[in-house]
């Protein structure tokens, strides 16, 4: 174990270094941004909230695109903290394995249910 | 070390000595963590929490935005409940979501605060778990008393 890189690295599939670390950060601060973004349009003064107000705040183009991007960050961001606990906590590399592969499907499939109801609007 | 106990394992032998061997996940119950550890393991406990809820978030998204008459199919499963599920139990869980957003959120902003002024001492640690556990409990009762209509 003294020697742990080129061919004698001991490959864990751990996910060593910064990409993961700051992909995190990112994506976390571009959801409070959007967050915040979401905040003052349902908290703006002189109107009522209700379909009307709520449903212009996703029609704009800008709000959409935003939107868009958020909802990428998100599945990404929760790739990699879900990633980690299995990474954590399940110890065989079958069972392991199974669980990530369910882990990208249930992403995937609620992203795209969620992109499908955004663009149609 | 030799073996004197046969088939046991390691860690069974240590169990049987009555000391501490290889953890297992019941064990983590009888840990006493500090407060920066609680707000920690709930960080993972409500992304987990929200990872599954993550359909249920899809519909909401889905039933409020697409048409008037799905918006009222929403505000009926408040009132009403929908389906199988009575609508205490919606809200229940409309709670559960309110608060991982919001421990998540300001746990995860701790950590950016963490990461940006290199605050890693004990003291600090602990402040700011406080903090944390203030500010996301505090905002989770002000929606709770909205969520049930006490104001």
């Amino acid at each position: 174990m003294s020697v742990n890189y080129g061919s004698k690295r001991v490959v864990v599939g751990a996910h060593y270094g910064l990409r993961d670390w700051l992909s995190q950060r990112v994506t976390a601060a571009l959801m409070a941004l959007f967050t915040l973004a979401l905040l003052v349009q349902v908290a703006w003064p002189g109107r009522p909230l209700g379909y009307e107000t709520w449903a212009g705040i996703f029609a704009a183009q800008w709000m959409k695109v935003l939107t868009f991007a958020v909802i990428v960050a998100l599945g990404w961001h929760a790739w990699v903290g879900v990633r980690d606990i299995w990474m954590d906590y399940v110890k065989p590399v079958g069972v392991r394995l199974v669980l990530q592969v369910a882990t990208i499907v249930w992403l995937v499939g609620n992203m795209g249910w969620m992109v499908q109801v955004l663009w149609r609007l | 070390m030799a073996d004197t106990s046969g088939t046991l394992s390691g860690a069974r032998r240590a169990r049987a000595a009555g000391r501490p061997g290889t953890m297992r996940l019941i064990d983590a119950l009888g840990y006493r963590l500090p407060l920066a550890g609680v707000v920690s393991i709930l960080h993972r406990a409500s992304g987990a929490l929200m990872f599954a809820l993550l359909p249920f978030v899809v519909w909401l998204f889905d039933v409020t935005l697409s048409s008037e008459a799905s918006y009222d199919r929403f505000t009926a499963a408040y009132a009403a409940g929908i389906g199988v599920f009575p609508a205490w139990f919606v809200k229940l869980v409309t709670l559960a979501l309110i608060w991982a957003y919001l421990h998540h959120a300001v746990a995860g902003l701790r950590h950016l605060w963490m990461d940006a002024t290199h605050s890693v001492t004990k003291e600090q640690g602990r402040t700011s778990a406080i903090a944390t556990l203030a500010i996301s409990i505090g905002l989770t009762l002000v929606l709770m008393g909205k969520l049930f209509g006490w104001y």
